[in-house]
């Protein structure tokens, strides 16, 4: 039986308060855990398939053109070789994050240098590897196609236009304002697990193991791309090595090795490289973004402009949301926002974790450190005094807003010093040590979605979705809350995810899973505890359970008699989506040492605090804060996508020359969980987590170096080149 | 005698095919999947076994030359019903997210802490002789090579010396 909830109001009745088991939000360990510790989890590759074969991606050697003759018999006499696949419904691209539809198939038609264009298959990984090095492909090369953004005319994205009132005016008369731009460079989401696909076919009936965020989309994404119905997929990814956008949507190789399973008639195993993970996938487009700030003599806003302008491939519809954020956060009536798309043949530009606000705010709050030194302000003076009462664009009120808790609370605990600030007051030998801030803010996101719970007569319970944990924490969060809603210590629930034969969420993207799918299992509880009611003779509201046991002594157990109790829940957000700006808020310390001879930042005690609604389990959501922390040390330090003038190949594809946080780049990290219940973000009053820890992050490590060294920089990452250049003598 | 590879304590013929990689002989030959692949190029750890005491990412090695080895990997370390120490230190501490890097994790802290034990400097290190002292910086020293993308550094470090700590007390 299914119930159906849509959520037109708020919900401040803070039910989940009141029930009595007392787990949810508790920092238990992921249930999961043990199986991943113990190397026990499966991934996608890791399924023991009998008779299993291996493919190979063969990718394109030329920016823009045409595959005119693949020579398959260049390979098929090479050991254990057993077929190339270069049929015409080969995907090209990814697909974008919530696409829907089949991304761009056909192989021959070559739009960026390291596109897939076929597919080898072998007894063994070996032997497909060195097949597919082998395999001749003849080319009919397009020259010209443009891959520097700054040399094409750009795209305006319209539904990011706003113009308000005068900024221009706004910036002549300002007391203080500032005129600055930010460059960013591109990012790629890294996920430790390469992208891998094993397809094995039953008749008509497709199984894909997939490493795959959003089984929802996906399942619908395959379908189209191999024209088939959907009754006939099923896609099953219950581990997922971590995701960070790149696995929204179906990339190459499910594609591939669904068609290739099918043309050779035995099981296929596909993994990219992780040179062609990087190359194929997805990068956030590298971003050029014009800020103006105009202030009164009080640091007050009056005009607020935030110009940016990104890249992708032609035929993309994602263009990096840099404004997301920058609509709402801030006051100042005068306000003139453009995002501006350029059209170049690099690879596919898609979502990378925070997609927007990663290098929005990091820009922005660079922006706003620049102002309260020009108005003689400390920043989070600054900050606290432009904070908007209701969304300064559109005419909404905020459904919850954190951010002055989040910056009051973070300087405490951080020990921020509110005295004047002024560069270069400390140094210790070659080292000069400073302070710096930035506020953080992403989108709340949610969606449409559905469990079934099963209450089994042994008073143990079941969650089924093909919802999905990408390291987000899914499996313990949706046990805690069937606990605390039935009464059930959380290991007395098994949860099982990532598989389509189950009722279906809204998968992990946009911080949006755990509200979302968490309100659909709040959903089917709900409507289990109903019928539990009616059997103790009393009402849901005032039913209690705990243990195992309802208030009025009786045993779960007893209750059902010997019957398992299932309902699905079906969530769905109605009228509270429109009727509110929402959004996660916070703000960042950190403290960095600054090497006054080779221009090295290190960052030596980095502070977030982070209102997102109700935290559902404390251990989890921190860990999603220093994951983003993390993150935001990266994109202040270290990564940046290098792409050839000449050809836009992507030229640092690999972990070695693309650089991420390592251990050492990360100290200690401090985390203050801002408590806050937002009725209207979602009926358990949660927002999403995974991505706000790394938005405007990177902000307090560049305003940091400049407190240190003195060196303002305007370009991310702050490499120690860059440093040194602005550092003063 | 064939020639053999010995894991976690079972021996098991070396593969014909000279280029299969130590990790492609765990995964695909026989079965052990605990060790991940991240890259193939020895740039991010998760393929980190223990061989002969010594931890090295696996799929720098071909199979081929480890005839007579021990290898120990993440299955040999712990299991579900007996973890080791760090197994559930990272499992309390919250030392992963997704948990694709952390058998790798876990295989390089375990080697990692005899190092320490034995009093192998790195750059982190006051001294090159004597003892050495465990701190926070030593260990993030010494495990750079295990990347994490989820970002779980500041918990795995947590975890490694919760462990660390007992082991000297
Ligand atoms: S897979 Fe061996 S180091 Fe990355
Ligand atoms: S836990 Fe996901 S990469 Fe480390």
């Amino acid at each position: 039986m299914t119930v159906h909830f849509k959520q037109d109001e708020p919900d401040n009745s803070n039910r989940l308060d009141r029930m009595k088991q007392g787990v949810l939000g508790k920092p238990l360990p992921r249930i999961e855990g043990l199986a991943k510790v113990t190397g026990t989890a499966p991934y996608a590759a890791e399924y023991p398939i009998e008779n299993c074969t291996e493919g190979v991606l063969v990718t394109a050697t030329i920016t823009r053109g045409e595959v005119t003759s693949i020579d398959h018999e260049s390979v098929l006499t090479m050991p254990g070789v057993i077929a190339v696949v270069d049929n015409e419904k080969l995907c090209t691209r990814a697909a974008q994050g919530t696409a829907n539809e089949a991304p761009m198939q056909g192989p021959k038609q070559v739009c960026y240098w390291g596109q897939p264009i076929a597919l080898v298959v072998a007894e063994t990984f070996e032997q497909a590897r060195d097949a597919a090095k082998h395999l001749k492909v003849d080319y009919r090369e397009e020259e010209g196609a443009p891959i520097d953004p700054g040399a094409v005319e750009p795209e305006e994205q319209e539904d990011e236009t706003v113009h308000q009132g005068d900024l221009a005016h706004a910036m002549a008369d300002a007391a203080h304002s500032v005129d600055v731009t930010y460059t960013t460079r591109g990012h790629a989401s890294a996920a430790m697990e390469p992208h891998a696909a094993i397809a094995q076919w039953d008749g008509d009936k497709l199984t894909v193991y997939a490493a795959l965020q959003m089984l929802n989309y996906n399942i619908t994404e395959l379908a189209d791309a191999l024209d088939m119905e959907e009754e006939n997929i099923r896609l099953i990814s219950r581990f997922v090595g971590g995701g960070f956008g790149s696995k929204l949507g179906i990339s190459e190789e499910v594609v591939a090795a669904a068609l290739a399973a099918k043309q050779i008639g035995r099981p296929v195993r596909v993994v990219q490289s992780r040179q062609q993970v990087f190359q194929t996938v997805m990068r956030r487009s590298e971003t050029t973004q014009r800020l103006r700030l105009a202030a009164d003599e009080n640091g007050k806003l009056t005009g607020f402009g935030h110009e940016a302008l990104v890249s992708n491939l032609p035929g993309e519809d994602f263009a990096e949301p840099v404004l997301q954020s920058s609509h709402f956060l801030y006051d100042g009536e005068n306000r003139e926002l453009m995002l501006k798309v350029a059209r170049i043949h690099r690879m596919t530009a898609g979502s990378v974790r925070a997609p927007g606000e990663a290098v929005g705010m990091p820009a922005l709050e660079g922006a706003m450190d620049v102002l309260a030194e020009k108005a003689g302000l400390d920043p989070v003076e600054l900050r606290l005094r432009n904070i908007p009462e209701k969304d300064p664009e559109e005419d909404l009120p905020f459904s919850s807003h954190k951010l002055a808790e989040c910056l009051k609370q973070g300087a405490e605990a951080f020990g921020w010093d509110k005295g004047p600030r002024k560069p270069r007051q400390r140094r210790e030998g070659e080292w000069w040590i400073g302070t710096g801030m930035a506020s953080a803010a992403r989108v709340h996101n949610i969606a449409e979605a559905k469990a079934r719970v099963t209450l089994k007569a042994d008073g143990t319970a079941l969650v089924e979705t093909d919802m999905t944990d990408i390291g987000t924490g899914t499996y313990t969060i949706l046990a805690q809350i069937v606990g605390e809603m039935l009464g059930l210590d959380p290991e007395r629930v098994l949860v099982e995810l990532g598989d389509t034969r189950h009722p279906r969420g809204p998968g992990s993207g946009g911080s949006w899973g755990a509200a979302s799918i968490g309100s659909a299992v709040y959903v089917a509880c709900k409507a289990i505890r109903e019928e539990l009611a009616a059997k103790t003779g009393t009402s849901e509201e005032e039913l209690e359970l705990r243990e195992g046991e309802a208030g009025t002594g009786e045993a779960l157990t007893d209750l059902l008699e010997g019957e398992d109790l299932a309902r699905e829940g079906h969530y769905e957000p109605g009228d509270i989506e429109d009727d509110y700006t929402a959004s996660g808020f916070g703000a960042f310390f950190a403290e960095v040492r600054v090497n006054h001879y080779t221009g090295e930042t290190r960052v030596d005690r980095m502070l977030g605090a982070f209102g997102f609604g109700r935290v559902l389990n404390a251990k989890t959501a921190r860990s999603q804060c220093i994951g983003g922390i993390t993150w935001s040390i990266g994109v202040a330090l270290t990564e940046a996508l290098e792409f050839d003038p000449r050809d836009g190949h992507l030229v640092n594809c690999d972990l070695a020359e693309y650089h991420v946080p390592v251990h050492r780049d990360v100290p200690d990290l401090e985390v203050v969980l801002v408590e806050e219940r937002d009725g209207a973000a979602s009926p358990i009053q949660a927002k999403g987590i995974g991505e706000l820890g790394m938005c405007g992050g990177a902000a307090a490590i560049a305003n940091a170096i400049y407190n240190a060294c003195g060196a303002r920089i305007y370009d991310y990452p702050m490499t120690p080149d860059r440093v040194l250049e602005a550092m003063p003598e | 005698m064939a020639d053999t590879i010995t894991v976690n304590g079972t021996a098991h013929p070396v593969p014909e095919d000279p280029r299969v990689s130590l990790l492609d002989f765990l995964r695909h030959h026989i079965g052990l999947t605990g060790t991940k692949k991240g890259c193939d190029h020895g740039q991010c750890g998760a393929c980190t076994v223990i061989v002969n005491g010594i931890r090295i990412n696996s799929c720098l090695t071909l199979a081929a030359m480890h005839d007579g080895d021990s290898v120990t990997t993440i299955e040999g370390i712990g299991t579900p019903d007996d973890p080791s120490a760090l197994q559930r230190a990272f499992l309390e501490h919250d030392g992963f997210q997704c948990g694709y890097c952390t058998p790798g994790q876990i295989c390089s802290a375990t080697a990692m802490l005899e190092e320490l034990a034995a009093d192998w400097p790195s750059d982190a290190s006051e001294s090159l002789e004597g003892r050495i002292a465990i701190s926070g910086e030593e260990i993030r020293e010494r495990m750079s090579g295990n990347l994490c993308r989820c970002g779980a550094y500041a918990n795995i470090v947590a975890a490694i010396e919760e462990v660390a700590a007992g082991g000297r007390s």
